[in-house]
């Protein structure tokens, strides 16, 4: 049986990381604050990785299927008998895998983030906030309860503001960090409403029995909540839609992305833990968490899941041909990775064979979240040693940061698709689950396929080879500073390096399926041939244009102006934000309820003041104090009340 | 446990400040006393829940009765549920971080220091009375302060401020009266809650009082369209003032809505919850929109006030046991939240000299202490796990979901809406004062936080920080005391 105690310490650590550092660490632990921070997860990650093989080679499985375990579950606020929010842990195949990603990969950030944060005066505060993250982040993993989830849904948000914003005093961070928030926000507006219908529909927050309760075809709530439908959809397909844009909004989907390629204003190893590997794929997460109810009582919007899915990755993939920044283009690529794991899911159905999808997409949230660490990791000491994200400042790096280069090309190759390395397998089987359910969204994702090698190596070939390097900051650098990071930021590059060549071999389908069986996964060579020469193909293209600097680029720019200007320019998608939040939002709803507060409302209890006290200072002429006038009213009105008595009361 | 003693406490603190002589020692006498009647309030806390332990069934606990004046009825009665309890611990928590924040008032201390306390025993008084008489002497109690404390020690506009005010809640304590005088004459001369709790009133009369005691009790919680006293009230007051009147005079106005109104006069109360539910989705989200609009903090925070207070009026008309509930949660979490949020405008203020939002930037740097706890009163209003804003928020959504209609569930709706606009003020509010460069260099030089504020600071963050965390004591606390409510509602 699971070792309670164990996995309780692992999102523990972490919290305990976020408290110790963020109260004592400014005036106490200023020196020790990254190794501590970094030991407590050293052993979170080793409880992680213990109690992975413990779940998948000892107590795990019942028969052929893996067991969902829930060992430990305490009621945290009870509304009404049946509606209560728990704080639990569930362990099962995807919680368990995704403990191993989350904790892995943040340990090699904690590791990493000791070269390339040094000299920083708030280290202290970073590794807290790393801390308050990654205890988030396997709080939503292992959530039992749909509303634990939201809630640690809303910590990993917040924890992603504060790293976002870490440099807070520059401009362009404060506005990234506030937009990731406030985008996030309010597609979670989206999640609770979507909550708050599958938990009415079920009558349970907590995620088995509101699965049991959506899913079973002689359950009486399946039966009243399909015929309970507003403009012909069923409330579970609303419910669902709802919780999906809240997965949406957190995976950075069309079109609710904009905020990701902005938040890489903060650090770099920030942006490999939380905006590459681990928080951004919590939307995949939620609908793989909840995946029965889509399959089964929902499959419109499992179909929806597809093509937001496959829309994203084309249009992230577009985009990413064209960014000069070199995070920026890692930041479109993960959208469009997401983009692949979420279409994956909207192929997929439930069970068996058909659940293809299900285990292909999530094998490629684990080999992406190797790789793609992998890639900002490399990408983060590139930045530290030229000192800028623009590519047109880097160039013929690979002589000055050899084992940078190495392994960055292992990554590119990784996610171009390109075998042995992991991105092929994965990619591969998302590739085949979509070629059997859906042509469409196939012939789309092999397109991108092929645009994710050419961007990848179109990086690769500016960074690393191109024109020579000119160090154009040599004056203010000493000689000692020019390494590529020392052993700290080179022992993760290198760990996930091997991570990237080798985690393909991994059987996924022994692990994780949609319905918890052994899933042999399918394997076809003459398949695997399109994907892989279209891969080499983009490679070429890339090499051809960018390993040698000519007029190649400028000239075939020029000649696709139109869409490559879209293409630059993000397809204005921001713009249209802008202007709906500043014209509309703000501009016309928000000035015109504060004009009516201030003028109408507010005006009205002035008038009724004012009209007081004119109706005072008329009267109070009445009072003059001159007996002969009130002698005068006195006998008017005496003479009006006899008349009034004699005519009207007779 | 005997409930004189939360009101003997202050009492004998407002004389002990009259006779002591020096400023330091106003200050130490009146919080020395708060602390005690917070330690008071702890005490009665343990006290009803060994009681609840031991099975004690009664609705009210401790009762204490005295007759006052026999020819009309009139009686000192005083009983606790566990609404009450939450209000008090409420209110001691506010009133000790409101005691704190005054520290360096120098016009008229002993004055100032008087009125607070004054003000602290009429809401005390409030919670406590079962008789609606008394009840009402303690409303008048707690009102007078505050037009002389923004009068007196408020800034800007502070005669205008301080009149509308205290004309407003006259207009409302009149309507109350009314009210009150309805009840009293159809229940044969009875202002005792138990009793007229007990009586059944017809339904047409239930509707002809209602509007009198809802409406006069809403314009104390800035009922929407009665709500403008509240920004003009805030900016003028001073700080401590800003957070007893959002803190606590404005639950005053909550409590008397549910346990006057909506308990005595349940009928009442289902005839006109569908017009509260509509100006309440209205507060909360124009309110919002108000807030997004203003730049002068306090105008900002009393604005967001305004937007949180509807949660709690929507919940209440929703009239179920988790809604009600989740509308107490309401008033306990933005009592202590606002008061905090006061303080902390406040002490920004002291320091910059402006609270206008554009004027600043960068504090963060010099302020750490103020700006984190910023941030996190912030992320309260915006309603992050682990801050009571969340647990209460959600209680309230939670609770109008169960309403299966879709009058009620696109009221729920646009409530949860609320909450991406909240996360724009707030964001903004935090982002231009607290993050980017530094705007100004004399901001340059500038002191944190001094003992005084932070320990206001941390005793406030302390109950809500200790609700998000462990929300099950306040919610088993209010849930049986709404319970009784509804069971009243559906004519159990």
């Amino acid at each position: 049986m699971p070792n309670v105690l164990n996995i309780l310490l692992i999102p523990l650590l972490p919290l305990i990381n976020f408290l110790l550092l963020g109260i004592f660490g400014k005036t106490y632990l200023k020196k020790s604050a990254a190794i501590i921070g970094t030991l407590l997860m050293f052993v979170a990650a080793f409880l992680a990785i213990q109690t992975a093989y413990e779940y998948f080679f000892v107590y795990g499985k019942l028969g052929d299927v893996y067991q969902q375990l829930i060992p430990y579950k305490i009621a945290w606020l009870v509304f009404s008998p049946g509606m209560q929010i728990d704080m639990g842990i569930m362990i099962d195949p995807i919680s368990v895998m995704m403990l191993v990603v989350v904790t892995f990969i943040s340990l090699m950030v904690h590791v990493y983030s000791l070269g390339y944060m040094k000299g920083d005066a708030r280290m202290p505060i970073y590794y807290s906030f790393l801390g308050l993250f990654t205890f988030s982040m396997l709080g939503l993993v292992l959530a039992t309860n749909i509303f634990q989830m939201y809630i640690f849904w809303e910590l990993v948000g917040v924890s992603s503001f504060l790293l976002i914003g870490y440099y807070y005093d520059k401009p362009s961070a404060v506005a990234a960090c506030k937009k990731a928030f406030i985008v996030t926000r309010f597609a979670d507006f989206g999640f609770l409403i979507g909550i708050l219908i599958f938990a009415y529909c079920a009558g349970s927050f907590d995620i088995p029995t509101l699965i049991k309760a959506l899913t079973s075809p002689d359950s009486n709530e399946l039966k009243t909540v399909l015929g309970y439908s507003f403009i012909g959809v069923s409330a579970i397909s609303w419910g669902a839609i709802l919780i999906f844009i809240g997965g949406a909004g957190k995976s950075a989907m069309f079109p609710l992305h904009i905020w990701l390629p902005d938040a890489m204003e903060g650090p770099t190893p920030v942006s490999a833990l939380i905006h590459a590997a681990t928080m951004v794929v919590a939307g995949v997460y939620l609908v793989a968490r909840l995946f029965p109810v889509f399959a089964i009582a929902a499959p419109d919007v499992l179909e929806i899941v597809g093509w937001v899915g496959v829309v994203s990755a084309v249009i992230a993939a577009i985009i990413a041909c064209t960014q000069t920044d070199i995070k920026r283009v890692l930041a479109y690529s993960t959208m469009s990775q997401i983009g692949f794991m979420m279409f994956a899911l909207g192929v997929a159905k439930y069970g068996g064979e058909e659940g293809l999808g299900f285990t292909a997409s999530m094998f490629h949230l684990f080999t992406h979240a190797i790789f793609k660490a992998l890639l900002f990791l490399g990408a983060g000491a590139v930045i530290h040693y030229v000192h800028s994200n623009e590519m047109k400042d880097m160039g013929g790096l690979r002589k000055n940061m050899p084992i940078t280069h190495l392994c960055f090309l292992i990554a590119c190759l990784a996610i171009a698709g390109i075998p042995p390395f992991a991105g092929f397998f994965s990619k591969e089987e998302i590739l085949l689950a979509a070629y059997q359910h859906n042509t469409v969204i196939y012939y789309i994702a092999l397109f991108t396929s092929g645009l994710t090698a050419f961007y990848m190596f179109r990086l690769y070939f500016s960074i690393f080879w191109n024109r020579p390097y000119v160090n154009h900051a040599s004056n203010h650098h000493s000689a000692d500073h020019h390494s590529e990071g020392g052993w700290v930021m080179m022992l993760p590059l290198v760990l996930l390096a091997i991570g990237s060549a080798v985690a393909g071999f991994i059987p996924f389908g022994n692990f994780v399926s949609s319905d918890n069986q052994l899933l042999a996964l399918p394997f076809h060579l003459e398949f695997s041939i399109a994907p892989v020469l279209i891969g080499i193909a983009g490679i070429t293209i890339a090499l051809i244009m960018y390993k040698t600097s000519n007029e190649l680029p400028a000239k075939w720019s020029n000649q696709l102006n139109g869409i490559y200007q879209l293409a630059y320019h993000k397809f204005y998608i921001d713009e249209l934000y802008l202007w709906l939040t500043k014209k509309i939002i703000f501009n016309i709803i928000g000035n015109t309820s504060a004009w009516i507060d201030q003028h109408i409302v507010n005006g009205m209890i002035n008038a009724t003041g004012a009209i007081t006290q004119n109706i005072a200072e008329a009267i109070k002429k009445l009072q003059s104090g001159k007996v002969q006038q009130y002698g005068i009213y006195f006998f008017t009105s005496v003479i009006i009340i006899v008349v009034v008595f004699i005519y009207v009361w007779n | 446990m005997n409930l004189l003693l939360l009101l003997g406490i202050p009492l004998l603190t407002a004389l002990l400040v009259l006779l002591v002589s020096t400023k330091e020692q106003v200050r130490w006498v009146s919080f020395v006393g708060a602390t005690a009647q917070l330690i008071a309030s702890f005490l009665l806390f343990f006290a009803f829940r060994a009681e609840i332990a031991a099975q004690n069934t009664a609705q009210f606990l401790f009762e204490v009765d005295y007759t006052l004046i026999q020819s009309f009825n009139i009686h000192f009665h005083l009983g606790v549920d566990g609404i009450s309890v939450a209000m008090i611990l409420l209110t001691a928590f506010v009133v000790v971080a409101g005691i704190l924040v005054s520290w360096n008032i120098e016009k008229m201390t002993k004055e100032f220091y008087f009125l607070l306390i004054l003000l602290s025993l009429g809401a005390y008084g409030f919670f406590l009375s079962l008789d609606l008489f008394v009840l009402f002497f303690f409303l008048e109690m707690a009102v007078i302060p505050k037009y002389l404390l923004i009068g007196i020690w408020g800034s800007g506009k502070k005669e205008y401020s301080a009149n509308k005010l205290a004309l407003m809640l006259m207009g409302g304590s009149a309507l109350i009266l009314v009210g009150m005088l309805g009840l009293y004459f159809i229940g044969g001369h009875e202002f005792n809650i138990v009793h007229l709790a007990k009586l059944n009133i017809s339904t047409g009369y239930q509707h002809l009082i209602f509007p009198f005691l809802f409406l006069g009790f809403g314009v104390f919680t800035a009922f929407f369209p009665f709500h403008t006293w509240v920004p003009d009230g805030h900016s003028s007051a001073p700080t401590a003032g800003s957070m007893f009147l959002a803190g606590i005079s404005m639950k005053l106005g909550g409590y008397g809505c549910l346990r006057v109104a909506i308990y005595l006069l349940p009928e009442g109360a289902k005839e006109y919850a569908h017009i509260i539910i509509v100006l309440s989705s209205i507060a909360i989200l124009y309110g919002a929109f108000v807030t997004m609009m203003q730049k002068d903090l306090k105008y900002m925070n009393a604005y967001s006030s305004i937007s949180h207070v509807g949660f709690s009026l929507l919940a209440m008309a929703m009239l179920t046991q988790t809604a009600i509930t989740g509308a107490l949660m309401q008033m306990v979490s933005h009592g202590l939240m606002t008061a905090l949020f006061f303080a902390v405008i406040g002490m920004i203020y002291d320091r910059t000299h402006t609270r206008m939002v554009y004027e600043m930037g960068g504090l963060m740097k010099q302020l750490p202490f103020i700006t984190t706890v910023f941030f996190l009163v912030g992320f309260c209003s915006l309603g992050l796990p682990g801050l009571s804003g969340f647990v209460a928020e959600m209680t309230v959504f939670v609770g109008s979901w169960e309403v299966d209609d879709w009058f009620h569930r696109g009221a729920t709706i646009a409530a949860i809406m609320s909450i991406v606009v909240t996360a724009v003020y707030i964001l903004r509010a935090i982002g231009s004062t607290a993050m980017g460069p530094l705007t100004n260099a004399s901001f340059a030089t500038l002191k944190d936080a001094t003992w005084n504020e932070k320990l206001a600071a941390v005793i406030l963050l302390i109950g809500i920080i200790g609700i998000g965390i462990a929300p099950s004591w306040l919610n088993n606390l209010l849930q049986p005391a709404a319970a009784l409510i509804t069971d009243r509602i559906m004519g159990k």
